[in-house]
């Protein structure tokens, strides 16, 4: 089906005549409707607003926002892997360790922490590979145990590093002379740039051919297996860029705090807010994260002063979430109103639809 | 852990006391795998939650043990079936539906709770560490000689895991519920037809499963130390255990509990600070070169 439709970019329309049996004669078939380009604009809009925060806003802002933005990236990653892939982890925190110990190292050979960003996601998907070899024999729920028994047997070993500060960690060489303000601002812009790329990458890897094999794998293995895609090659793909994704993400957070604890940074607090934002925002639809982080943020302002309550209310809302509202809060608006920010699939427009010059 | 009293000694006592240290907690991981190995054959369902269960289990020992003048075998006595009857209720009311949602929900119901556990114990009982405090069985031992010795509570741990997994797989080949749970496994569908009611006996596997982390919870309790956060480190033992051992196998659970726990002593014995990674080295190995398990079986 993708094969006989070439690829379109947003917002033109293809005639159907190209596809080996057209469902309707002279329908088009688009994948952009009002909305989505609407909203690309709106996104953008967004992003350049975003850009200038650190002109406008006090560097308190922009910390916090810097939080929103790697709980973003991670929960996208996550959604990648889960509401695409079909492969539910527990795990993803090792990936968020080793790229923020991979900035440490880098940094410690004395190359500067946001010249070693991009580094650290190349490291985390060369890890992944390996990583991807132990966890893909174990399937469903137990791939989720696994690669949460992998996260930790990559903060054992790190630990055993003492030029990387061993169990108790280290602080970031590198950044000490430089201004506090523009350091905030830099970090801000990494974020921002890295949520942004994110989204984008999310969401042109699910347009294309891999995003209809994996869409496949997700919804029948065998039958995807059958009609000849090759799972296993999409899977580890999906694999490989969610770690590349959450090490650029654990890079901001070694960057931002400018330390790094090895239990902190391991820890599988980072795969609940995934699942949390995930599950909330709807799980499997590009926009879920993006929903979900907004609202994941929201109460986190709200109920900061609550300790552990907090992370009570979380957990309660993610169960009640995962049970009654399986496709999370943009699954229901989306199939209420049919609106889609990032259409990833194909519409019909009936010709009596249409406007006169396209019929 | 179970580190070797080292003085000058002889090696092969030393050895000999490692392994049997190793034997009687690898008892306690499968122990504790018996809830999860239980659910998984039954239901194909991972419990997240599983080892802050088992927290929750030794928590409200305590508290029963401070609060009542019940002794301590009455405590378990009660713990242990009122801990059957909330899995039973818990699955009817949560677990089922997730089921039914599909194989993903299952595993973030389990996890959110998992969450909610952990914060709801670290608010209630604080971060401190506790122990449960079973008198003669903490403390006394057969010693067999100066370097070797048999803890009451480790061998008893080893025979309680025993007993539960020979009584699962008992109950399971020979009761008619077992016999149904069997059959609501294999085909939930066609069993309904001669009258199985699935719903019901999935509950009934998550009650046992619920009983058997109580007791590992209580065991492990007065075995080491815990504190609301320890429920995840017993959930990566167990399951573990599970895999080592042959997914849906009782008795690989029994031998992977055994590897596992034999792994750790000696590792411990070498290097103590090599414990935990040595027992994960040795799951990853069996991932890669025999992912069946030790047992691979479908005894459920």
């Amino acid at each position: 089906m993708a094969r006989t439709t070439p690829p379109t970019t947003e917002g033109t329309t293809t005639p159907v005549a190209a596809s080996a049996a057209p469902p309707l004669p002279g329908a088009l078939v688009t994948r952009a409707g009002r909305a989505s380009k609407a909203s690309a604009g709106v996104l953008a809009l967004a992003v350049i607003v975003l850009a200038a925060l650190p002109y406008i806003a006090f560097a308190g802002t922009t910390s916090s926002m810097v939080t929103f933005f790697v709980l973003l990236i991670m929960a996208s990653m996550w959604n990648l892997l889960a509401g695409f892939g079909g492969m539910v982890s527990v795990g993803q925190q090792a990936f968020v360790g080793v790229g923020a110990y991979t900035v440490l190292a880098f940094a410690n050979m004395g190359i500067n922490p946001f010249v070693a960003l991009p580094l650290a996601a190349l490291t985390c998907s060369v890890f992944a590979i390996p990583t991807s070899w132990l966890a893909f024999r174990l399937r469903g729920d137990y791939f989720a145990v696994g690669t949460w028994v992998i996260a930790e047997v990559y903060r054992l070993i790190i630990i055993r590093f003492d030029s990387l500060g061993g169990p108790s960690g280290m602080s970031l060489p590198g950044l000490n002379g430089m201004d506090p303000v523009l350091r905030g601002a830099l970090t801000y812009w990494a974020a921002l740039a890295l949520a942004a790329l994110t989204i984008l990458g999310c969401y042109l890897l699910m347009r294309g051919r891999t995003g209809l094999a994996l869409t496949a794998v997700r919804d029948d293995e065998t039958a995807a297996r059958a009609n000849g895609v090759d799972v296993t090659w999409s899977k580890r793909l999906v694999y490989l860029v969610s770690a590349a994704g959450c090490g650029a993400a654990g890079g901001i957070l070694i960057i931002d705090s400018l330390s790094v604890q090895p239990n902190a940074i391991f820890s599988v607090q980072w795969s609940a807010y995934m699942i949390f934002i995930v599950i909330i925002g709807g799980i499997g639809y590009l926009e879920g994260p993006l929903l979900g982080a907004i609202v994941f943020y929201a109460l986190q302002q709200l109920l900061a002063g609550y300790g552990s309550w907090y992370m009570i209310i979380l957990g309660a809302i993610g169960v009640a979430g995962a049970i009654w509202l399986p496709r999370g809060l943009w699954g229901t608006v989306t199939n209420k109103t049919g609106i889609q920010l990032f259409p990833v699939g194909y519409r019909l427009n009936q010709p009596w639809t249409l406007p006169p010059n396209l019929r | 852990m179970p580190a070797a009293a080292r003085k000058e000694t002889d090696y092969p006592m030393d050895l000999l006391n490692t392994l049997v240290q190793g034997l009687m907690l690898g008892g306690l991981y499968a122990l504790f795998a018996a809830g999860l190995s239980i659910m998984f054959g039954v239901m194909r369902m991972v419990n997240l939650a599983h080892g802050d269960l088992a927290v929750i289990a030794g928590y409200l020992v305590l508290v029963l043990l401070g609060g009542t003048m019940f002794p301590l075998w009455l405590v378990v006595l009660v713990t242990l079936p009122l801990f059957a009857v909330i899995g039973y209720g818990i699955h009817r009311s949560l677990f089922s539906r997730s089921l039914k949602a599909g194989p993903l929900s299952a595993l973030l119901v389990t996890f959110g709770l998992s969450i909610v556990i952990q914060n709801g114990l670290l608010e209630g009982f604080s971060a401190d560490t506790r122990t449960i405090d079973m008198g003669v069985l903490n403390t006394g031992a057969f010693h067999l000689n100066n370097q070797l010795s048999i803890s009451y509570l480790g061998l008893l741990t080893l025979i309680l895991a025993v007993v539960v997994i020979v009584g699962v797989q008992l109950f399971l080949s020979r009761t008619r519920t077992g016999k149904m749970m069997r059959a609501v496994s294999d085909d939930a569908d066609t069993a309904s037809l001669v009258g199985a009611n699935s719903k019901h006996l999935y509950a009934i596997a998550t009650a046992i499963a619920f009983g058997t982390v109580a007791l590992a919870g209580i065991m492990s309790g007065a075995r080491s130390s815990f504190d609301p956060s320890i429920g995840p480190t017993q959930l990566i033992f167990a399951f573990e255990a599970v895999v080592i051992g042959g997914l849906g196998s009782l008795w690989g659970t029994l031998a992977g509990g055994v590897v596992l726990g034999l792994t750790q002593a000696f590792a411990a014995h070498l290097d103590p600070s090599f414990t935990i990674l040595a027992g994960h080295l040795v799951f990853l190995a069996v991932l890669a070169f025999r992912p069946q398990g030790l047992i691979p079986q479908r005894t459920v």
